[in-house]
This record gives structure tokens, C-alpha cells and sequence, in this order.
């Protein structure tokens, strides 16, 4: 090329966001990490507290904290569940609309998305109504089995998550069902193939980059799992200050030791980098074939 | 033809995802339009006497109308950063997209790899940041760092790439115009289907974040809806009245994004997953 570089417009455009990302994400993930490597010390019980080098001491004590370990085991059996269901209803959803068997797509399409306008804090009040024994529309049912106990409250949650995101994720689904081309279909219908046949050999796999994505949020999201738990803790007794790991960090940092709760949020986060990572190496390896 | 029976399943599984859906939107309607006594001993799902606009009247006049203080603030925050950082990952995704220099896929991989990063997990570090230089508990400690919007910039840079001809920058340069200016006079208005999806998904990013502000605040001055709600809602054991205003609160703060959904239909309806295609 023998332009020059637009060198001046180039910084206009690239610097303003990348001044705040630097700001605003990698410092802060260089700022957790040299925190979480420190340690407060006191001279004498009541001396004044001061930070120094502390190695790994403060990972050394995530990796003993057995509620932390815990939390971190409750939101992976949470994921393991909650998110095929979530992203199965939304393929089914999306797939009914794409099939032309369903009148009143419009409509369909925004009540299902409707949903996702409800921040989580907001979706996990009204629902932690709903769960309620005594104030629910549905006492028959919330007086008999008592959705906010020790062992169902998990998935009482997984269902709050589940209806605020089933839309959005089938919206996404649906999207990239418009994008396949017609032709694609006239050989299918030529074979023969029926609607069932066609959605499973065609349009299911035409639409698994989106499928693979939607997945990985959805990683990302139960893993960080917060407002739900924050909320239920003042439905329920079973969901304590440990629930989820992000409700530890915030707990931790609220005593206030901030060291600690620097090293959950620096392992948290590479837990969150390494799974998401590994699913989309795994799916990748899967469409070389 | 398709047979009326190939099609009731169908419609029968839309129908019972639609009660599923809208069912708790409705009884929340219904909940907000009760008195406190009669919430309790009424029909949940169907109004009894109408007293939305009693609620409405304690909900705004409640602690010298937090509660609006609250609205408003959401709506700078989450209106404000939307709309200033999807003009920033704009920029930046177009220059990704439309100009080749040194270091390009570095900035870019750097960029998607904060994709990666959840949100949570640098709260606590940009409370400490922010505390090194006293400015946590202020307006800037939420705003700030919610400018940031990396999976927006990459979106942006799909979307430079699939609706900006080189052709057309070409000619523009051609003609005379500036780098910057034909950004905002042609290429924005190419890509501004995406723009709005970009907004979009920014914009719900930031009024579901929850975690930051929790952090960062402690002022209930400064407080966006949903932590504000939040904070009611810890205290209704100790503070029975605050019951019914959680409930009105709750609707009043998913209206103005439902009202956002709505106006904004044709854009979200097909568009929202043209970045997860390509």
C-alpha cells in the first residue's frame, strides 16, 4: 500500500476505548493479583495493621476453605442442569418458531423475551413471592413442598435464571435459524425429510456456532451467579453468606479482608477463563470431524 | 397443507410457555395495584380494588422519594454508558476492522479475551483502585468502569467488516473527507442496525449489574433500582410496610425497559444474533 497510515485517526478511534479498558479491566486484573499476594499484619493484637509480601499465603487458604469449595461444587452442579434445560427450551422454542407450524410468531417472540427485561434482583424478589407458602398464587402447590428448603432452593433459583434467560438465548438460536438459506432445505424436502428429521440433521447443526456461544455465557453466568442468592437469603435461611462463590467474595471483602477476597476473586476468575476456554476447544475438536 | 393437528401440538407447548413467561409479570401487575390488606387475602392472580396509584403515591414519597432518585440514576448509568461506550467500541471495532496496522490482532485478542473475564470478578479490584484514590461511593466508581464494553467492539468489528465496503471509504477519501468524519457521516449509518444491538446488549449488561454498585456504594443517594430495591428488600422482616413498596418498585423499575424492548422491536428481533453466525 502506498497510503500513508491514517496514524492520527487510527489513535482517535483505538485510544478512547482503550485508555478505559486499561483503566477499567487489565488494571484492576493486575491490581487482584499483586493484592491477593499480600498479607496484613499486626505487631501486638492491638498494633497498627500493616500489608506485607505474603507469597501464597492467601491462596493457600482459599484452597483450605471448604465452603468456598463447596459453593464452587453447588454452582457446577447448578450449571450442569440449569443450562442444557435453559438451552434446550430456547432450541425447541426457536426451532417451533423457524418451522412455520406456529401462528403469532411476533407475539410469541416478545412474550418469551419479555423476561429478560427483568434485572435479576427484580426477577429473583417476584419469584421468591411466588415461592412463598402462604402469599403465592400457586399455595396449593408452594404449601405442600416448600420450594425455599435446604435441598430445593437451588434449583428454586435455577428456575429464576431459567426464565430470564430461556428468551433471549432462543432469540439468539432463532436468528441464526433465519440465516440459513432456503436452497439448503429444497434438497432436504426433495429427500423427503420431514419436519423432525430436518430440524435434527440440518438446522440443529447449521446453528451450533451460535448454540457452542450462547453455552459459553451461560458458563460464565452460573459461575458468577450473585443477585439470586443475595435475594433468597432473605427468603430462605438454607442460602447462607458461602452460597456462591461470588457471594464469598463479597462477604470476605465485607469483613473487610480484601487480600482474601482478592485471591477468590483472582481464582474465580481463572476457573471462569479455564471453562469457558476448554468448552470451545472441546466443541471446536468436535466440528473438525 | 399443514393439518390442524400437526399444528395444536405446537401451538400447545407456545401457549404453556407463554403462561410460564407472562403469568409472573401479570401477578406482579396484580400484586402492585393491591392495598397491603387485601394482597394477602385476594385472589393473587385478579385485581380487587384498584389501588395502583395509592402504591405509586407512597412508593414516590417514601424517604423524600428515594425511590425516583434511585430510577433516575439507573437511567444515567445505564443510559449514559450505553450510549458513550457503544460509541467507543464502535470506534474501536471499525479501526479493527477497516485499517491494518502493527499490533492489530494483538489489541483485538486482548479485547476478546476480556470477553472471558466476567464482569464479577474485577468489582472488587476497582473497589480497590477507586478506594486508593477516595473516589469509591461517588457517581464516577459505577459509571466509569461501565463504559468498558469488550464483547461490544467485537461485534463492532463483525459488523465494519460485513456492512462497510472498502470501496465506499475509498471514494470518500477520494473526495476529500477525513478519517474521523466519514466514521460518523457514512460508516455509522451503515452499521447502525448493529449500533443499536450493541446498545442494547450494553445497556441490559449494565442495568442487571449488580455487584459493582453493591461493592462500590454505600451512599443510598447514589444507589441504582435494583440495589435500591435490594436494600428494601433485606429489610421487609424488620419493616412489613416496605412489602408492597418492593412490589410496586419492582414493576415501576421493568417499564422502562420493557418500553426500550418494545420501540426497539425491529432491531433486536432479527439482528440480535447476527454476531454469533459468522
Amino acid at each position: 500500500m502506498t497510503r500513508k497510515r491514517p496514524v492520527g485517526a487510527l489513535l482517535f478511534f483505538i485510544l478512547p476505548f482503550g485508555l478505559l479498558f486499561a483503566a477499567f479491566y487489565l488494571a484492576p486484573i493486575a491490581y487482584a493479583i499483586k493484592q491477593s499476594l499480600y498479607k496484613v499484619e499486626r505487631t501486638g493484637t492491638f498494633g497498627p495493621a500493616r500489608e506485607v509480601f505474603g507469597g501464597l499465603a492467601q491462596y493457600e487458604r482459599v484452597f483450605a476453605d471448604g465452603p468456598f469449595w463447596e459453593s464452587i461444587g453447588r454452582v457446577l452442579l447448578f450449571g450442569v442442569v440449569q443450562v442444557p434445560v435453559m438451552l434446550g427450551l430456547a432450541l425447541v422454542l426457536a426451532l417451533l418458531l423457524d418451522s412455520g407450524l406456529v401462528k403469532g410468531r411476533r407475539f410469541f417472540r416478545l412474550a418469551f423475551f419479555v423476561p429478560y427485561a427483568v434485572p435479576g434482583v427484580v426477577a429473583a424478589i417476584m419469584w421468591g413471592f411466588l415461592y412463598s407458602p402462604n402469599l403465592s398464587p400457586f399455595s396449593s402447590v408452594t404449601s405442600a413442598v416448600d420450594l425455599l428448603s435446604a435441598d430445593l432452593v437451588l434449583w428454586a433459583m435455577a428456575n429464576v435464571v431459567t426464565w430470564v434467560y430461556v428468551g433471549y438465548n432462543m432469540l439468539i438460536i432463532y436468528s441464526s435459524l433465519l440465516a440459513i438459506p432456503q436452497e439448503v432445505y429444497e434438497a432436504a424436502k426433495i429427500d423427503g425429510a420431514g419436519a423432525i428429521r430436518t430440524a435434527w440433521s440440518i438446522k440443529i447443526p447449521l446453528v451450533m456456532p451460535a448454540i457452542v456461544l450462547t453455552t459459553v455465557f451461560s458458563i460464565i453466568g452460573t459461575l458468577q451467579l450473585l443477585a439470586e442468592p443475595a435475594v433468597f437469603r432473605t427468603f430462605s435461611s438454607a442460602v447462607t453468606s458461602a452460597y456462591t462463590p461470588n457471594l464469598t467474595v463479597y462477604s470476605t471483602s465485607s469483613i473487610p479482608n480484601f487480600n482474601l477476597a482478592a485471591a477468590f476473586s483472582v481464582v474465580l476468575a481463572l476457573a471462569t477463563c479455564v471453562l469457558s476456554f476448554a468448552f470451545l476447544k472441546v466443541t471446536q475438536r468436535g466440528g473438525d470431524k | 397443507m399443514i393439518s390442524p393437528l400437526k399444528r395444536s401440538l405446537p401451538m400447545l407447548v407456545m401457549g404453556a410457555c407463554t403462561l410460564y413467561f407472562l403469568v409472573p409479570i401479570w401477578w406482579l401487575l396484580v400484586a402492585a395495584s393491591k392495598s397491603r390488606s387485601q394482597f394477602s387475602n385476594t385472589d393473587p392472580l385478579w385485581f380487587a380494588d384498584f389501588s395502583l396509584f395509592d402504591n405509586l403515591n407512597e412508593l414516590f414519597s417514601y424517604r423524600d422519594g428515594v425511590f425516583l432518585r434511585w430510577m433516575l440514576n439507573s437511567v444515567v448509568y445505564t443510559g449514559g454508558a450505553a450510549l458513550l461506550g457503544t460509541v467507543l467500541a464502535a470506534m474501536c471495532g471499525y479501526a479493527l476492522a477497516k485499517y491494518r496496522f502493527p499490533g492489530r490482532e494483538a489489541i483485538f485478542n486482548v479485547v476478546l479475551s476480556g470477553v472471558l473475564v466476567p464482569a464479577t470478578a474485577l468489582a472488587l479490584p476497582l473497589f480497590l483502585i477507586f478506594s486508593q484514590f477516595n473516589a469509591t461511593n461517588t457517581f464516577w466508581s459505577v459509571f466509569l468502569p461501565s463504559l468498558v464494553n469488550p464483547f461490544g467492539v467485537y461485534l463492532a468489528r463483525i459488523y465494519a467488516t460485513a456492512s462497510v465496503p472498502d470501496e465506499l471509504l475509498e471514494a470518500a477519501r477520494l473526495d476529500g473527507s477525513g478519517e474521523v468524519r466519514t466514521f460518523f457521516t457514512v460508516s455509522t449509518k451503515l452499521m447502525f442496525p448493529a449500533l443499536v444491538t450493541i446498545f442494547l446488549f450494553h445497556f441490559v449488561a449494565v442495568w442487571n449489574n449488580f455487584l459493582l454498585p453493591l461493592i462500590m456504594l454505600g451512599n443510598e443517594r447514589l444507589f441504582p433500582v435494583t440495589l435500591g430495591l435490594y436494600s428494601w428488600n433485606t429489610q421487609v422482616n424488620q419493616i412489613p410496610e416496605l412489602r408492597m413498596l418492593v412490589l410496586t418498585g419492582a414493576l415501576v423499575s421493568i417499564i422502562p425497559l420493557v418500553i426500550a424492548f418494545l420501540l426497539l422491536q425491529r432491531f433486536w428481533r432479527n439482528g440480535l444474533g447476527s454476531g454469533a453466525i459468522k
